[in-house]
């Protein structure tokens, strides 16, 4: 059954993307990109990762996506048909190197048995009863990643301050 | 389903790649860029389930950074779009050469 599940997910996941890179107004790909957001958190909760699915639902699909959407409409690109597409020779050569690129990382990877498994799954099933499925990131995250996470805040404010003053009209 | 996700993650990496390549509009360039990210996301995730709870702790990073790309990018693009009322990147190759 989550075999089953997960190839739905996945089959919607790469639909999604193909059918954002093809399709022509900035609109209808964004809501292609928010079909393959959906999927990928589907697929999180599949693998196991809840907390990573929620974020994913309210960061991607939520807030990034809304930001996304007020440029397009702020800028009035809704209805922008000028083809910006490259030619077909160019989709031909873009798709050929992707899929290359992306059979040859995910043979070192992708093969089974190739990765090692170090029990993890059993240890992340262990910690989600004990901690809930927040607790069980939030605890490495505070102990063992705390610079990681005050430099994260850092970043955050640089970018907050950052797009005001690029998007102000007289600094 | 680990093998499965990390051949999934590099389809949609692929793709990200493909349409950076392809596309010229800098909107839809920034949703590429999401896509790879996303994909990285993905392998996370997956390997987490071989390796332990970092991976988890991992894409919780590449989601403030990919936050910050997002609203330091579109800003770029509301800037450049008040010089040339265009979002194609045909119009705005002046420091290309």
């Amino acid at each position: 059954m989550i075999e089953l599940l997960w190839w739905v997910f996945a089959a919607l996941a790469i639909g999604g993307g193909i059918a954002m890179l093809m399709s022509r107004t900035p609109i209808a790909s964004l809501l292609f990109l928010v079909l393959t957001f959906f999927s990928l958190s589907a697929i999180y909760v599949l693998l196991g990762a809840y907390f990573i699915a929620a974020l994913q639902v309210i960061v991607y699909a939520g807030a990034i996506m809304v930001l996304f959407l007020f440029t397009i409409m702020l800028l009035n690109l809704g209805h922008d048909y000028r083809n910006d597409l490259r030619g077909a020779g160019w989709i031909i050569v873009a798709f050929t190197t992707a899929g290359v690129g992306a059979w040859a990382v995910s043979r070192a990877f992708g093969v089974e048995g190739a990765l090692v498994d170090l029990g993890g799954a059993e240890r992340i099933d262990a910690a989600v009863t004990e901690l809930n499925a927040v607790g069980a990131v939030a605890m490495p995250l505070f102990r063992d990643y705390v610079v990681p996470f005050e430099l994260t805040s850092i970043l955050l404010l640089v970018a907050i301050i950052g797009a005001v003053l690029l998007a102000k009209r007289r600094v | 389903m680990i093998t499965q996700s990390l051949w999934l993650s590099a389809i949609l990496f692929g793709l990200g790649v493909a349409g950076v390549v392809f596309r010229r509009n800098a909107i839809i360039l920034f949703m590429c860029i999401e896509l790879m990210l996303n994909a990285v996301n993905l392998a996370f995730v997956a390997i987490s389930r071989s390796v332990g709870i970092d991976g988890q702790v991992f894409v919780f990073f590449v989601m403030a950074v990919a936050a910050a790309e997002a609203a330091v990018g579109l800003a770029i693009v509301i800037s450049v779009f008040r010089h040339t009322e265009s979002v194609d990147t045909r119009d705005f190759n002046l420091l290309r050469w």
